[in-house]
């Protein structure tokens, strides 16, 4: 126990001397896990619109896909995406296997379905009859699909906070994948896993705390958002 | 409303400042020279980076030469394969016996003696199989016969290939619920058997490293049969391309250097009042310590 109490001190430590190591691999820990979840919204979010909205061809074996990309096992996922970048590999000219580019790959591969599924739950549970309203007013396409999202922003940000969640909570993929290089891919969960192996426990709980209070932070922010914007005014 | 937009603006500003002011102290870092093809893929055994010596040295020959080292830690056997298919420069590993084939069919070049240490056989303090100053063999043969718990590595890594090795020169094959797999590093692995009051097969340093979480003993060391031998060597450029052969063999010149090879027969001194490795550049390895 004295382990968990020592690392709570040393989170608080190494956070009010603004340890530049500590700050480095957070930061590069926020920049990766950032872009994949935008990346993810990006792709995830037309994907859910499109999939609640369109009676395409094959749809529910589409709806099936998503869901189960929700629960992709990362670490086939890291094996998958490091073989395809080896160099001598199929993806081997990109040169990116064991830099950050490598880590959002996966990341995103492993956060998008969040995204989607999250979306396409939350536009399908809009009242259809919402749907017939807005164009019976006289809304165009875009006009639609704005209102449309809107109504569905409690949903939609719930979709965010999940892929940000997966994205950032990435160890097994991102070791693979990124390799724990120090300076270039080392985040906080790699170097949390690396400390452990070393035997430094005491480190290795502070820095879980401090990766800890920057998922908190980023999902407190998304939350909020969520909740202050619920009501029009 | 307007008024609570205004605050998340205010953090979010006051967040990118802070980060701001971080990425500006990581560009001041000196410019060490620039060779042509900088990036340098390092295929390596776990222990050298879960000792800390690597945190030493990697930094030393980036500074020294420009390259920028990106060290991929497996066990030996998964970083032998990783070389063997031409996916790394230059290899650190400690598994002579996996080692050879490589080299005789021209997958490694350079081909060099790093340094050593030696493997102990750990175990709980009562040491209820009695091994305590038995021989490396006679001592897994007690454990057999006692049915005590032996945690192996069970990940084709060096200590895992050295532990085979072992029982097989001790006549037995282990099985049974009490020789459990762990399948993970050997950090993990002798946290394992520290939890499990069992014995296990590691390299000294690892085990140093580790001593504050574990309670396990050295019960058995020293040896010819304990030595734990490293090699590093070149992935061979004739038969793979995108080998960066210049990086690689100015790696491996670093590390055979003799200022690098006082650092590794120093590394550890200060810290655990033992060196955790015997620099062996140019040598033939002998005995244990």
């Amino acid at each position: 126990m004295s382990v968990i109490g020592d690392g709570m001190i040393q989170a608080g430590r190494l956070l009010i001397s603004g340890d530049p190591e500590v700050l480095r691999i957070t930061w590069r820990t926020l920049q990766i896990t950032g872009t994949a979840t935008l990346i993810s919204v990006v792709i995830g979010v037309p994907v859910g619109v499109t999939l609640a909205l369109r009676k395409v061809f094959g749809r529910w074996l589409m709806v099936s896909a998503v869901n189960f990309g929700m629960g992709l096992p990362p670490v086939v996922v890291g094996l998958f995406v490091w073989l395809l970048l080896f160099r001598y590999g199929p993806l081997g000219f990109l040169d990116l296997l064991y830099t950050p580019g490598a880590m959002i790959i996966a990341e995103v591969i492993i956060a998008f379905p969040v995204v989607a599924g999250f979306t396409l739950a939350a536009i399908q549970a809009i009242n259809p009859k919402m749907r017939f309203q807005i164009l019976a007013l006289g809304a165009n396409r875009w006009q639609f699909l704005w209102l449309l999202l809107r109504e569905a922003r409690l949903g939609l940000l719930a979709a965010v906070i999940a892929g940000f969640g997966s994205a950032i909570s990435e160890l097994g993929a991102a070791m693979m994948v990124g390799g724990n290089i120090e300076g270039l891919t080392r985040v906080l969960t790699t170097t949390i896993d690396q400390e452990v192996s070393m035997g430094d426990f005491v480190l290795a709980i502070a820095l879980s705390v401090i990766l800890l209070l920057l998922t908190f932070f980023v999902t407190a922010i998304l939350t909020w958002y969520q909740q202050h914007r619920r009501q029009p005014q | 409303m307007k008024k609570n937009s205004l605050w998340l603006c205010g953090l979010v500003v006051l967040l990118l400042l802070g980060l701001a002011g971080c990425a500006k102290k990581q560009a001041q870092a000196p410019q060490p020279p620039s060779p042509a093809n900088k990036n340098l893929i390092l295929s390596s055994t776990t222990d050298v980076q879960d000792t800390g010596l690597m945190d030493v040295l990697i930094p030393m020959f980036q500074t020294q030469t420009g390259y920028v080292v990106k060290p991929i830690y497996n066990g030996s056997g998964q970083a032998i394969a990783l070389g063997a298919k031409g996916e790394a420069d230059v290899l650190i590993t400690h598994a002579p016996s996996a080692e050879q084939p490589d080299v005789a069919n021209g997958d490694f070049i350079n081909y060099q003696l790093l340094m050593h240490n030696s493997y102990v056989i750990v175990g709980p303090p009562d040491d209820p199989a009695k091994i305590k100053g038995l021989s490396a063999t006679d001592a897994l043969k007690k454990i057999a016969a006692a049915k005590a718990v032996f945690v192996s590595r069970g990940d084709n890594s060096g200590t895992n290939i050295e532990e085979k090795a072992l029982w097989k020169q001790a006549g037995i094959t282990p099985n049974g619920s009490w020789y459990l797999n762990a399948g993970q590093g050997m950090a993990p692995t002798l946290l394992l058997a520290s939890q499990k009051t069992g014995y296990t097969l590691t390299d000294l340093s690892t085990y140093l490293a580790q001593q504050k979480n574990l309670q396990l003993d050295i019960l058995v060391q020293g040896g010819k049969a304990l030595t734990n031998i490293y090699h590093v060597m070149q992935v061979n450029p004739a038969k793979f391309s995108k080998v960066n052969t210049d990086g690689a063999k100015a790696f491996e010149d670093f590390m055979l250097s003799p200022a690098t090879q006082k650092v590794i027969a120093d590394f550890g001194k200060d810290k655990y009042g033992q060196p955790l490795y015997y620099a062996d550049a140019g040598n033939i390895a002998t005995g244990g310590q």
